[in-house]
């Protein structure tokens, strides 16, 4: 029997998505499900491992909660180092706990579009990490996507559940191995805050000039939870379009959204944070800080202010460093009752000459002093990313190549 | 070691330096007076070689070279460093880092920061939200990591409170006439040399200075003991200095 959302999905499946150019899926091969394992990420080849640390991820044990690692469309491995934290892959998940059902595919809609609708018809494996009942884990949980092989559409189906009064971290990172010309992602993440948790999730995105993106990204927010995201997406990709969404439903709920991206030349980036302030109390704030250097980025916000005492702030900041690159900060503010408190602030521009010229004036060089100028600009997006993060984010940072073409 | 030969400089299209000639000899502090708007900021940010300041006519010379056309850098790597008025805010540049940069590791920072009370600035972004006294307190610790040859001070005592002054004031000295280590720059060997722009007199009870200038509309109205300089613009204006360059003026005139 066809369920009803079977068929939804069906229908939806040549049903474009509301933003970014479309994706002829067609185009792709299924990614393998049936790559060889490894039990520990310390076995895995050389290439691999500097992709995942290039990303972000660790691939170590130590002084993690559990790690998760998906290449392809194969969960390579999956393993729980902590207490009062659940990893496994999400089809693992559905067998073990029956109740899941009643989260997946809650809140991301099968079709939302076709990428949605493809995924939920994949029946897509990919994590599910929960954090039980009031369990404080202080080690992160690692997860980390990867594209193997060429030509490859991945599906990634994810359920992140932190229970009444937890709080975990998670960061996700994704990757091209080098060999990929081509390639397609497509991942789905469901976020579930129960009362007074909280969540740290960072996403790290290093995915290849060649590569096509397509998150899709719900969390839905109990009362008193906190959710803070953090975004870093430096390297090349060809296109990505992103715009994931707190439904922020229990009072007194906080979330923060910190994304910053630099558009390399041919990358098309359009990216977005949106905040639905449902209850009293809520506060949000969205900030993002992109450059091109010859790309296209387009900074989306977006905050809804459904109920009376909430506040909330976003804030899109752009720079240009190449006549060709192009940005577009599209910040839009709905408030639908009195008494919101709900403000924006966006600019876009070009790096300005006196700031460059007084770190001349102490002898750096011009290049040097856009340098500094430009990864402080960056650096503002990811003051809230996790302290164990910070070195290697930095790393990538230092590496990327921010001189406009 | 300066040399400022009949400058012409132009501003937003506005020429607000003319003809102006000056020189800062090696191991000379030199002090700058004038009114507000007289063109003293002007005149160091052209040495300095900061862009929107167009040099119509006149040259600038750093120890015989030529450096009116070179970019700021290329002035700061010959080893003039300036002190702003008011410096632009460097929004996630931490004070720390800029100053780590400037001193190529030569310096021993944090202790130079300690000595100017400015320790719990060094993780804080480069100005941003900095009072006027902090701003100032800011440069001086950039400068003495950077060690220049000709320092190039703008009211340096601005805002600064009475508690600071003493601090500030001591590192200005040590920047300009002490300890005996080499400052930076292709001619370090040739010693150090100041231009200070000052308003009230007040750097002149820390700093030995040895000759003072009065600007007024952007050209030199006289020179002369700085002390001496000070006292009289104290007693009479700057009024007095304009009544008296006119006169010269006059007297020039009358004998061609
Ligand atoms: N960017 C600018 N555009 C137009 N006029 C300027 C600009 N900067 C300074 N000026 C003018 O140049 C004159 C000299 O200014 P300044 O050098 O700052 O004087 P001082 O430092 O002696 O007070 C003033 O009349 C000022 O208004
Ligand atoms: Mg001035």
């Amino acid at each position: 029997m066809v369920s009803n959302e079977e068929r939804r999905a069906k229908e939806a499946l040549r049903k474009e998505a509301k933003f970014g150019e479309e994706i002829d899926l067609e185009e792709y091969d299924e990614g393998s499900r049936g790559l060889s394992g490894a039990d520990s990420l310390e076995d895995l080849p050389s290439e691999t491992k500097s992709t995942m640390l290039d990303s972000g991820i660790v691939p170590s044990d130590k002084g993690k909660a559990g790690n998760f690692l998906l290449m392809d469309n194969t969960v390579v491995h999956s393993s729980v180092m902590g207490s009062g934290v659940e990893v496994m892959p999400l089809s693992h998940a559905l067998k073990a706990h029956d109740w899941l059902k009643d989260y997946v595919w809650k809140a991301v809609e099968p079709d939302s579009d076709k990428y949605t609708a493809e995924t939920y018809l994949q029946k897509a494996d990919g994590y599910f990490i929960r954090a039980l009942p009031g369990a404080k884990i202080k080690m992160p949980v690692q997860t980390c996507l990867l594209l193997k092989n060429r030509n490859t559409k991945q599906y990634v189906h994810n359920v992140l559940i932190a229970e009444e009064g937890s709080e975990f971290e998670v960061v996700t990172g994704c990757g091209t191995s080098k060999n990929v010309e081509k390639g397609l992602h497509l991942g789905i993440s469901e976020f579930f805050l129960k009362k007074n948790s909280k969540l740290t999730f960072t996403m790290v995105h290093n995915w290849s000039e060649f590569v096509g993106v397509r998150p899709r990204s719900s969390i839905v927010m109990d009362e008193g939870s906190t959710y803070i995201n953090n975004y870093v997406a430096l390297k090349p990709v060809k296109t990505i379009q992103t715009y994931p969404t707190a439904h922020m439903n229990g009072p007194d709920a906080v979330c923060r959204f910190n994304s910053v991206a630099v558009a390399h030349p041919g990358s098309m980036m359009d990216m977005g944070s949106r905040a639905v302030l449902n209850a009293p109390g809520c506060k949000a704030e969205l900030i993002s800080r992109t450059i091109t250097t010859g790309g296209t980025v387009i900074a989306r916000g977006q905050l809804v202010g459904n109920s009376a005492g909430i506040k909330a702030h976003l804030e899109c900041k752009g720079l240009i460093m190449s006549d060709k690159g192009v940005q577009i900060a599209i910040p839009e503010l709905e408030a639908r009752v009195p008494d919101v408190e709900m403000t924006h602030e966006a600019a876009v521009g070009k790096i300005a000459q006196d700031q460059v010229e007084y770190l001349m004036s102490r002898g750096l060089s011009e290049e040097e002093a856009v340098g500094m100028i430009v990864r402080g600009f960056l650096d503002v997006g990811i003051r809230g990313i996790p302290d164990h993060l910070r070195a290697e984010v930095d790393k990538i940072l230092q590496e990327t190549d921010v001189r406009g073409s | 070691m300066l040399e400022i030969e009949n400058l012409t400089v132009e501003v937003g299209g506005r020429e607000i330096l003319h003809n102006l000639s000056l020189n800062v000899m090696t191991g000379y502090t030199t002090v700058l007076f004038g009114p507000n708007g007289s063109g003293k900021s002007t005149l160091l940010m052209t040495i300095m070689g900061f862009s929107g300041y167009k040099v119509k006519s006149g040259r600038i010379k750093l120890n015989g070279e030529d450096i009116t056309d070179l970019p700021v850098n290329e002035r700061a790597k010959r080893g003039i460093g300036m002190m702003m008025q008011r410096p632009p805010n460097l929004t996630g540049v931490r004070l720390k880092d800029l100053v780590r940069v400037t001193s190529k590791g030569s310096k021993d920072t944090a202790k130079i920061a300690e000595e100017l009370d400015m320790t719990r600035f060094l993780e804080r972004d480069v100005n941003v939200g900095f009072s006027g006294g902090e701003i100032k307190r800011s440069e001086i610790l950039q400068l003495t990591a950077q060690n220049p040859c000709l320092v190039l001070l703008d009211e340096p005592e601005s805002g600064v409170d009475m508690v600071s002054i003493e601090k500030l004031g001591a590192k200005v000295h040590d920047l300009l006439q002490g300890p005996s280590h080499h400052c930076a720059g292709w001619r370090e060997k040739s010693g150090k040399a100041a231009l200070i722009i000052t308003h009230t007199g007040q750097i002149l009870d820390y700093v030995e200075a040895d000759r003072g200038y009065v600007m007024c509309n952007g050209s030199v109205a006289c020179s002369g003991n700085p002390r001496e300089l000070l006292q009289e613009i104290r007693k009479m204006g700057y009024n007095e200095c304009i009544r008296c360059k006119i006169n010269r003026a006059n007297v020039i005139e009358e004998n061609i």
